[in-house]
C-alpha cells in the first residue's frame, strides 16, 4: 500500500492538485513512524512510509497546515476521518484546503505488545490474513497473531468507513464494525465504589502529567488550555497523594464528552500505560444510554448531547439508583 | 489508618442561581428556618454557569459536600440554561461514581423562589448525608488546599 500512496501523492503533486503532502515519516526505528509533511516526489521516496506501526492520527495537524496557503493532499485512516469531521462541524479546519485520500486500516500493532512477547530488532513487518509477520535482526520470522497486538483502539474498533474524502485509494469503502468496546467500562460499572476508586487510584497514580494525552487530542484544540494556569495552585508541583490527578483526567475527559470520535490517541500515546479510552467511553456510554445513541464525527452539522436537551432528561438523582452497588 | 478529627465540621459548597434558589434561601432566612452555617452559598447566574470544574475545584480545596441548586425545570429565567446543566451534572457525576467516588457528596436539586422551607429541608437533609459520610478526602488535593 505504501508504493500505491506514494505514487498517488507523486501524481497530485505532479499535476499541480496539491502542494504538500501530510503523512507518516520513518522514524529512528520502524516502529516509531510520526506524522510529517512532504513537499517534493524526492522526500517523499526517503520518507514517507505506511506500515503496522502508523497509528498516529493526523487530523489535528491539519488544523494548523490549513491555515496555510495551498492545498495539502492528507491520507485519511477511518478513524482519523471521523476525527476530521468533527474538526469540519467545529469550524476547526478548512475543508476546500485539504485533498483527502481514504485509505483502509486493517488494524496497527502495538510495539509494546510485540516487546511482551520477546521479539526485538524488528527490521520489517508485513501484514497477512489475520498474522503480522516480523523479521528480526536476528534474521528470526515470527508469525504473531494480529489481534494478540493490536492497539487497544484497534482491538475495539468502531468503524472501517471513511466519512470524509475526496477520492478512496482502494476505490470501495468500508462499513461500521460491531465491536465490545464498552465490556470493560461495564465491568468497571459492576464493581463497589471502593474496587473502583482502588482501580483507579492505581491507574492515575501513575499519571506524571506530561499532557501527552491533550496534545494529540484531535478533539482538544483549544488555543489557550484550562490546564496551562499558573493560578491554579498546581503547576510545576508533583502530587502529594495518589490520586491529585483526578481532576485533569475528569475534565479532560468532559472537555470533549460529545465530540470524543473514540479515535483511542490518548491511550495510545500515554508513557505511564494509564486506559484514558475507559474514562471517554464512559462518557460515551452514558450519553448513549441517557441521551440516545451518538457517534461523533459520523455525520455532518450535527448537535452532540451536552449541546442539548430535551425537556424530559433524566434527573441527575437517576445516577444513584442505576448501576454499581455500595452508597 | 486514619485519624478521626474531633474538631471536623463538615464544609459545603452551594452554588445558588440568582433568580430561584438565591431567592429562595432569602426566604428561608425571612422565615427564620433553621439550616446548618456549614453551607457556604455561591451566587451564580444560573445553574448552567457551574462549571464542572468548579465542582472539582471545590473538592480540591477543601470541600465534603457540593450542591448545585437551580430553577426547576422549564422556569429557568434564561428559557433552558436549567437544561444544559441537567445533562452536565447528571455526567459529571455518573462519572465520579465510576471513579468510585462516594455517591452523596453532589447533588442538584430545583429550588424555586417560593420554596423557601424545601431550601431549609434541602440543606438539612445534605448536612446529615455528608455528615455521615465524614471528610472528603478522595478528591482533595493537597496542593491547593487551604487552611
Amino acid at each position: 500500500m505504501q508504493d500505491r500512496m506514494i505514487a498517488r501523492a507523486k501524481e497530485l503533486l505532479a499535476d499541480g492538485t496539491v502542494d504538500r503532502v501530510m503523512g507518516w515519516k520513518k522514524g529512528e526505528f520502524l516502529y516509531d513512524a510520526t506524522p510529517a509533511v512532504f513537499y517534493s516526489a524526492e522526500e517523499l521516496d526517503a520518507g514517507f512510509v505506511m506500515n503496522a506501526f502508523t497509528a498516529a492520527n493526523v487530523s489535528k495537524y491539519l488544523i494548523k497546515e490549513t491555515k496555510k496557503e495551498g492545498k495539502i493532499l492528507a491520507f485519511l485512516k477511518p478513524c482519523d476521518s471521523f476525527s476530521f469531521r468533527q474538526l469540519m462541524n467545529e469550524h476547526r479546519v478548512d475543508r476546500d484546503k485539504v485533498y483527502i485520500v481514504g485509505i483502509p486500516s486493517w488494524g496497527k500493532a502495538d510495539m509494546e505488545k510485540i516487546r511482551q512477547k520477546g521479539i526485538t530488532g524488528i527490521t520489517s513487518i508485513e501484514e497477512r490474513e489475520g498474522d503480522f509477520v516480523v523479521n528480526t535482526i536476528l534474521r528470526e520470522t515470527h508469525v504473531i497473531k494480529k489481534y494478540d497486538v493490536y492497539l487497544e483502539k484497534c482491538k475495539n474498533c468502531k468503524s472501517k468507513e471513511i466519512v470524509v474524502y475526496d477520492e478512496l485509494l482502494d476505490g470501495e469503502n468500508g462499513a461500521a464494525v460491531t465491536n465490545s468496546r464498552f465490556d470493560e467500562v461495564a465491568k468497571l460499572e459492576a464493581m463497589t465504589p471502593d474496587e473502583r476508586f482502588a482501580f483507579w487510584q492505581n491507574e492515575l497514580s501513575r499519571c506524571i502529567r506530561c499532557n501527552a494525552c491533550r496534545n494529540v487530542c484531535p478533539a482538544c484544540t483549544c488555543e489557550k488550555c484550562v490546564f496551562d494556569n499558573p493560578k491554579s495552585g498546581l503547576e510545576n508541583k508533583a502530587a502529594a497523594t495518589s490520586f491529585e490527578e483526578n481532576m485533569f483526567h475528569i475534565i479532560r475527559a468532559f472537555h470533549v464528552a460529545g465530540r470524543c470520535t473514540d479515535c483511542g490517541e490518548c491511550s495510545r500515546v500515554c508513557p505511564q500505560h494509564i486506559p484514558l479510552h475507559l474514562l471517554n467511553r464512559k462518557f460515551i456510554k452514558d450519553m448513549n444510554e441517557l441521551y440516545g445513541d451518538f457517534q461523533a464525527g459520523e455525520a455532518e452539522q450535527q448537535r452532540h448531547p451536552v449541546t442539548s436537551y430535551r425537556t424530559d432528561d433524566a434527573e441527575p438523582g437517576v445516577i444513584y439508583t442505576r448501576g454499581g452497588t455500595g452508597k | 489508618m486514619q485519624v478521626k478529627n474531633e474538631n471536623w465540621k463538615p464544609l459545603i459548597v452551594a452554588f445558588c442561581c440568582n433568580w430561584c434558589s438565591y431567592a429562595g434561601a432569602d426566604l428561608a432566612g425571612t422565615n427564620r428556618l433553621n439550616y446548618p452555617a456549614d453551607v457556604k452559598i455561591i451566587r451564580v447566574p444560573c445553574s448552567c454557569r457551574v462549571n464542572p470544574m468548579f465542582i472539582l475545584r471545590a473538592f480540591q480545596r477543601g470541600a465534603d459536600g457540593v450542591i448545585v441548586c437551580g430553577c426547576h425545570p422549564g422556569d429557568c429565567h434564561y428559557t433552558s440554561g436549567n437544561y444544559y446543566a441537567r445533562r452536565r451534572m447528571t455526567l459529571l457525576f455518573s462519572m465520579l461514581d465510576y471513579l468510585g467516588i462516594e455517591k452523596g457528596r453532589t447533588r442538584v436539586e430545583w429550588v424555586s423562589a417560593a420554596e423557601g422551607q424545601k431550601f431549609a429541608e434541602t440543606m438539612n437533609s445534605f448536612v446529615e448525608t455528608i455528615t455521615s459520610l465524614g471528610e472528603n478526602k478522595r478528591l482533595e488535593d493537597l496542593r491547593c488546599k487551604t487552611e
